[in-house]
């Protein structure tokens, strides 16, 4: 019995392994996962690392551009550009992985709800969905941001609700080939309960899309949020979310460009980072493309 | 074919219908008093009650809800807006043509750039050529579009001077907008081409079209980009879509007057029947380009014009 428990453990790992193993080979796979890593990194311990504090004004030194003292210049009120981008990664980086995060989980469980059940379930879940999905993304996060008000939570809350129904279709999608294969007709016959049908048998087996998406998504995360600051509905100032940075800048901007710059080349770069590893995630688990 | 889109439109106006719902609900809990709004802070309270009585905003929320549907569904207006009186569609009416220029001339730069960006890299693959468009399509994708339009007026516009910074008119006020958007769109139309061509170039017709002698240009464009078209037309479709539901964002950019900067200062002003209104009409344009997208397979492969014909022969 113990002999057999860790050879079925010992599979399992490895077909993880394999993944992996086929995504360390992917150079810019790597590459977007150092980048990325850097820079949470950096967001977590910005308080102890960056130059100066994100609110720390000087009034002499508004517009610097870029110099030794200031890396990226100062802002409008003489804040350190650079330091501000360190600490607004705690925010972005933020409500990117979490919205990205929520978004997954809810439309996986209501994804799989629909895709294992059918009937009645599917119909009523499904033109919920079209319906949601019929308002342009961008449009239903700012319908929400404005009804909750501005702010963290309420950002992140927007940015999920108006990304989920592309996970729960996905999900779904996955969920009706793999229902009708072989071994979960098998795990109906010994009487195994629904929960453990989909948690133990068809999630494992179907979710590899979702993984892909997933990654994508915190992307998508951050630059929903940036476009949400930018109109004024995402996180407010003083606070440096790069959006905001990108908001409060763009009235400079004849004149001091360095204020929009690095922000936005910030956000491009942590964007690109993350493409690049949800495209190896996804080459990695892609059985079509196995060496 | 004419049985299958009479049964989607069908289907869009439960859609719409749904829509209505949700955005009423939405706007139902959104704090702020559209009366106050409406006027100002110097009003007294009694001038603010009176006017929530005759606007109705006092009613119970399914009251007000249905008393909505009926003025849009039956009597077909959508009302008047709260903050200049002027009726919600002809202010849409009027600003949907800006909406779609700026749509259709972004999506024409996606096209122009993303398509032949990707058949080159799949035609090239692995080599410097594929590598080198793949990073410009992903550096594409990487890039907020209101970001890029603040680049692109801070060059063209605010340094060179070739372009004006913001505003509406001719076709040099599109250019800017619609390249910044277009940019982003054009990243991702080169990636989907590049794999979907890939997906193509295996098959064994290419294998007999090249055996048969044809010019390469021929293989590649005939034979291989036809049977490639079906995701990029779904790509390129689900662009058109968002953008004619207006370049929210990149609209308050370059100060143009279309539909997304309506929609926004509308959320902003609680003005309620001019944000109604606009959401409705922006599912109802995007569910038509959906429906649109899903004649155009039928055009681009001939397989799923014969499922429509067995379909009909059945039925």
């Amino acid at each position: 019995m113990e002999a057999k428990k860790t050879a079925v453990k010992t599979k399992k790992d490895s077909m993880l392994l394999i993944t992996l193993r086929r995504l360390a080979k992917n150079k810019m796979a790597m590459a977007g996962l150092a980048f990325i890593l850097v820079m949470v990194a950096v967001a977590l311990l910005s308080p102890w690392i960056a130059p100066y504090s994100y609110d720390a004004q000087d009034l002499e030194h508004v517009f610097s551009m870029p110099s030794k003292e200031h890396w990226f210049g100062t802002d409008n009120l003489g804040r350190d550009i650079f330091s501000r981008i360190m600490y607004g990664g705690r925010y972005s980086l933020r409500i990117g992985f979490i919205s990205a995060g929520v978004a997954a989980l809810g439309g996986i469980t209501l994804g799989s709800i629909a895709g294992y059940y059918g009937g009645r379930a599917d119909t009523i879940i499904m033109r919920v969905l079209d319906v949601f999905q019929s308002v342009p993304s961008l449009l239903m996060s700012i319908a929400i941001a404005a009804s909750l008000g501005p702010g963290f939570t309420n950002c992140i809350i927007a940015l999920s609700v108006s990304t989920m129904p592309a996970y729960a279709r996905m999900t779904r999608a996955s969920f009706l080939n793999v229902r009708e294969m072989e071994y979960v007709e098998a795990a109906r016959s010994i009487n195994a309960s629904d929960f453990r049908i989909i948690w133990k048998h068809v999630l494992p087996n179907a979710i590899s899309p979702m993984l892909v998406q997933a990654t994508m998504g915190v992307a998508s995360g951050i630059l929903g949020a940036a476009a949400l600051s930018f109109l004024g509905l995402g996180v407010q100032p003083p606070e440096p979310e790069w959006g905001a940075m990108l908001s409060a800048g763009r009235n400079y901007i004849r004149d001091y460009w360095h204020v929009v710059l690095f922000p936005g080349i910030t956000i491009m770069l942590t964007i690109l980072s993350l493409n690049m590893l949800g495209d190896g995630l996804r080459d990695a688990l892609d059985p079509r493309l196995k060496n | 074919m004419g049985r299958y889109i009479l049964k989607r439109i069908f289907a869009m106006v439960f859609v719409v219908l749904g829509v209505t719902f949700l955005i009423f609900t939405i706007l139902y809990f959104t704090p702020g008093d559209p009366a106050r709004m409406i006027l100002g802070a110097d009003a007294t309270d009694a001038e603010v009650l009176a006017l929530r009585a005759e606007l109705g905003l006092d009613d119970p929320f399914l009251v007000r809800f249905f008393t909505y549907v009926k003025q849009v569904f039956i009597d077909f207006d959508l009302g008047t807006s709260y903050v200049n009186n002027r009726s919600v569609s002809s202010e849409i009416l009027s600003r949907f043509p800006k909406t779609f220029e700026v749509a259709i001339l972004s999506v024409v730069f996606a096209v122009v750039i993303g398509i032949p960006l990707g058949i080159m890299a799949a035609v090239n693959q692995y080599t410097w050529k594929d590598n080198a468009s793949m990073v410009v399509a992903l550096l594409g994708v990487s890039m907020p579009h209101f970001w890029v339009g603040l680049m692109l007026s801070l060059l063209f516009a605010l340094k060179l001077g070739w372009l004006p910074a913001s505003g509406f008119g001719g076709i040099e006020y599109l250019i800017m907008p619609c390249l910044s958007i277009g940019l982003g769109g054009a990243g991702g139309i080169a990636r989907q081409t590049r794999s979907s061509m890939l997906e193509v170039i295996r098959q064994d017709y290419i294998v007999t079209a090249r055996a048969k002698g044809l010019k390469e240009s021929t293989v590649i464009y005939v034979h291989a980009l036809r049977n490639a078209l079906i995701p990029i037309i779904t790509q390129v479709g689900n662009m058109l879509g968002v953008q004619l539901g207006g370049a929210i964002v990149v609209e308050s950019v370059f100060s143009i007057p279309g539909l997304g900067s309506y929609m926004v200062s509308g959320i902003k002003s609680r003005d309620y029947p001019a944000v109604q209104g606009s959401v409705l009409f922006v599912s109802i344009v995007f569910g038509l380009v959906m429906l649109l997208v899903d004649i155009m397979y039928a055009f681009a492969d001939p397989r799923i014009k014969a499922q429509y014909q067995r379909k009909r022969r059945k039925g």
